[in-house]
């Protein structure tokens, strides 16, 4: 069994500490531009959604890659990227069908989650609990997360 | 370059010129950023004697050394102007994301001078940076504002905008960002719709650099750890799971919380209006502003009634200021009221505290329904409070009028004595006759009646970080001079005042020195912000303001407060200032002594002033 880092937007404050940590970590700068981890707002119904890498068990990164310069890690769990087998092409961050795959062309180089090799500073910093880092007990974790919501919008219609 | 970035825009709106400059890191090093170091700027280009709602005045942002890294709280920025509300120097901070981007654009400021002939607003994408028609949105409120500027430029960019009360120029008009979050007292809105300057949309990609990125972290985490730990601001501590409204029970069974326009301190239906009962009632989610770990922001749900909706719910002081303060008890309203100042742009404080002066009047019989376009005004009218907010807004009927403030209104109509102002800047949610030291912070502050600039309700209160007894006079002068400069020091590193429940100047100064690389003490870092404090001082004393200003309402002076622990109290001011004037190292008229000048490395051009 694997961790992996599961996200709760219900959570989420919006404080973005997760994009600085990320950034400051991985390049020595304050810049969420730069960060694996992005934090979306939706300001007209007060939500936010960190958005990061979900470590796909069938990565479509890993298919487009001419070069196999990502890898999933079957131990970890992980999609790896070798900075220095990566040509730079971009068609992992076409591929990803969420997005999270990014490119930074301040950088010149693509971004992408390593869950920090298993102490992800994302988490670390989380002040609200909104993004964790834990055994992933099968599909539950995430089916109670979901589970969650509706309790939400139901809940939200019986009161 | 570390923490800073190193440059500032400066604006010509009169001629449409946009230049770059290196910040003077000399001012960089004695004033930090933010409030203080945009004071000096200030201070340095306008003759404090000018309209604030003139050419001459010019709008300053500025974010500070630490904003946009992970230094707790530390997404701030700062407006400073010459305040139209006051004639003071007038500074206002702000949360949310706005600063933080500015930074990462590649800049520590904007310098706004003269005046627009036609409405515009400035578009900054990293070194793109350009001066853009605002016509089709002069008129729109702050949200619709906000969606068009984000529509027509990068859907991810921040703006800073004024909403129709800045335009309008009343004089309590807010700078809002992200929709939300405003710079909210001393009218920077309206100084910055003199200037036909609708907003600042700002998109960045730069990072920041600290200069030692170990000890930056250890400080950072340190800092993190005591707020994450404190009971105010920690898990489960009242900020965060109450909001700010927490306060509104404390200070209410302490009998300290202002009713019915100051004529009583203890609300009869405080809790109606108490963070306990937002949070149960209304709270959506917490949101917090930029690298923020408190998150003591409000998203609520009005659940029914003609107010229903979604909206970020009121601070502590807006709570008050429409709730006791007007006597009204109806959390629905109180909540549409705050949403209805987002929108036009408007300080709430001012707001709520101008409609319950406007009701005392009303009541008394100084002003008439016939004043009122045939509308009456009577405390406890929760529907008043929502109408009047959207006629002073818009400026129309007697609206108007209460566009100037409480003080203004209440002097046209012959009863200035029953405006609750302090350089004609309205006192918030604290009873000073039942809280000494808040007293004496509102007499002395340098942008009038306010409670960020000695939150003395801390030691006096709350007991942080000792408890002090609230109707004791003696020693609460030295102690405001700390909170005071202390404040300063927060405010110019532009991170949250309420970092300061958990940590202090050891934390701060340590940050600071990680971020920056400066070799400053402990003990410097404090007399930076007693400079700022002394600073603002003087502009204020060029500008006019003397001894007699630094007063209170007669009501706080003479009529004793009529229950609770102060029963019998009044403010007693006299006693306090003049030894506050002592533990500042000013003259018995309140002006800093020239060794005082001196020591702070300050100008001693107000000596010739006076």
């Amino acid at each position: 069994m694997s961790k992996g880092i599961i996200i709760s937007p219900d959570k989420c404050t919006g404080c973005r500490t997760c994009e600085l940590a990320c950034s400051f970590m991985k390049h020595d700068n304050f810049n969420p531009k730069d960060a694996a981890i992005s934090v979306l707002a939706f300001d007209e119904v007060g939500l936010q959604v960190p958005m990061t890498c979900l470590q796909c068990d069938d990565p479509h990164c890993v298919a487009v890659c001419p070069v196999n310069a990502l890898e999933k890690d079957e131990n970890t769990g992980v999609v790896n990227h070798d900075r220095e087998k990566c040509i730079g092409c971009k068609m992992c961050v076409s591929a990803c069908p969420f997005g999270n795959m990014t490119y930074s062309s301040r950088l010149k180089q693509v971004i992408k989650c390593d869950e920090c090799g298993g102490d992800p500073q994302c988490v670390k910093l989380c002040p609200s609990g909104a993004i964790v880092y834990k055994e992933l007990d099968s599909s539950m974790e995430r089916r109670r997360n979901i589970a969650s919501c509706f309790k939400e919008a139901f809940g939200e219609v019986i009161r | 370059m570390y923490g800073w970035t190193g440059k500032i825009i400066r604006v010509n709106l009169t001629d449409k010129k946009i230049t770059i400059e290196d910040l003077n890191m000399e001012d960089a090093r004695l004033y930090l950023g933010g409030r203080g170091l945009a004071s000096k700027i200030l201070y340095d280009e306008i003759d404090p004697k000018i309209d604030p709602l003139s050419p001459e005045n010019k709008l300053i942002f500025m974010t500070g050394p630490m904003t946009g890294t992970y230094a707790a709280c530390a997404g701030r920025f700062n407006v400073v102007a010459k305040a139209p509300l006051t004639g003071t120097i007038g500074a206002a901070n702000s949360g949310g994301h706005f600063g933080p981007e500015l930074k990462f654009a590649g800049y520590d400021g904007i310098i706004f001078e003269g005046k627009s002939d036609t409405p515009v607003y400035l578009h900054i994408y990293d070194d793109l940076i350009e001066i853009k028609s605002a016509e089709h949105i002069w008129g729109k409120d702050v949200f619709e504002t906000t969606d068009i500027l984000l529509k027509e430029n990068e859907e991810d960019a921040r703006v800073a905008c004024i909403g129709p009360a800045g335009e309008k120029q009343v004089l309590f008009a807010t700078v809002m960002n992200d929709r939300d979050r405003a710079a909210g007292r001393s009218g920077m809105g309206a100084v910055m719709g003199s200037k036909n300057l609708k907003a600042v949309v700002v998109k960045g990609t730069k990072g920041i650099n600290v200069a030692d990125k170990n000890r930056f972290i250890e400080a950072t985490l340190d800092a993190r750890k005591k707020i994450k730990e404190n009971p105010v601001t920690g898990t489960g501590g009242g900020l965060p799971t109450y909001g700010t409204e927490v306060l509104v029970n404390i200070l209410n069974e302490s009998h300290a919380l202002p009713t019915r326009n100051w004529k009583e301190s203890y609300f009869e239906d405080g809790d109606k209006i108490s963070g306990e009962y937002l949070t149960e009632n209304y709270l959506v989610r917490n949101k917090a502003c930029f690298a923020c770990s408190i998150g003591c922001g409000r998203v609520v749900r009005i659940p029914d009634g003609k107010y229903k909706g979604i909206v970020a719910g009121p601070e502590y002081e807006a709570g008050w200021s429409f709730g006791a303060s007007c006597g009204v008890g109806d959390m629905n309203a109180i909540d549409k009221a705050n949403h209805v100042c987002n929108l036009l742009g408007i300080d709430p404080i001012t707001m709520g505290a101008t409609i319950a002066c406007a009701m005392e009047l009303y009541e008394k019989g100084y002003i008439t329904k016939e004043d009122l376009g045939g509308k009456e005004l009577k405390f406890g009218d929760a529907e008043s409070i929502i109408y009047w907010t959207e006629q002073t807004g818009n400026r129309e009927g007697f609206g108007d009028i209460m566009a100037l403030g409480s003080y203004r209104m209440a002097e046209k109509y012959g009863h200035p004595e029953l405006s609750m102002t302090v350089k004609k800047q309205e006192m918030p949610a604290y009873d000073g006759r039942a809280i000494q030291g808040m007293a004496l912070s509102y007499a002395t502050s340098n942008r009038g009646g306010c409670h960020v600039r000695g939150y003395m309700t801390s030691p006096e209160v709350l007991g942080i970080p000792v408890k002090t007894d609230p109707l004791v006079t003696e020693g609460k002068a030295a102690l405001l001079k700390t909170f005071q400069d202390l404040t300063a020091v927060v405010d110019s590193s532009d991170i949250c005042l309420f970092t300061t429940f958990a940590i202090g100047l050891p934390e701060i100064s340590e940050m600071l020195r990680g971020a920056t690389g400066l070799e400053i003490s402990d003990e410097d870092v404090l007399k930076i912000g007693e400079r700022i404090w002394n600073l603002e001082r003087i502009f204020n004393i060029e500008a006019g303001f003397t001894k007699k200003d630094d007063t209170l309402p007669e009501r706080l002076l003479k009529e004793p407060v009529t229950s609770g622990p102060a029963k019998g109290k009044v403010a007693e001011l006299e006693v306090m200032l003049e030894e506050y004037y002592q533990v500042r190292g000013w003259n018995e008229e309140g002006i800093p002594t020239e060794e005082k000048l001196e020591e702070l490395s300050l100008d001693k051009r107000v000596l010739a002033a006076v």
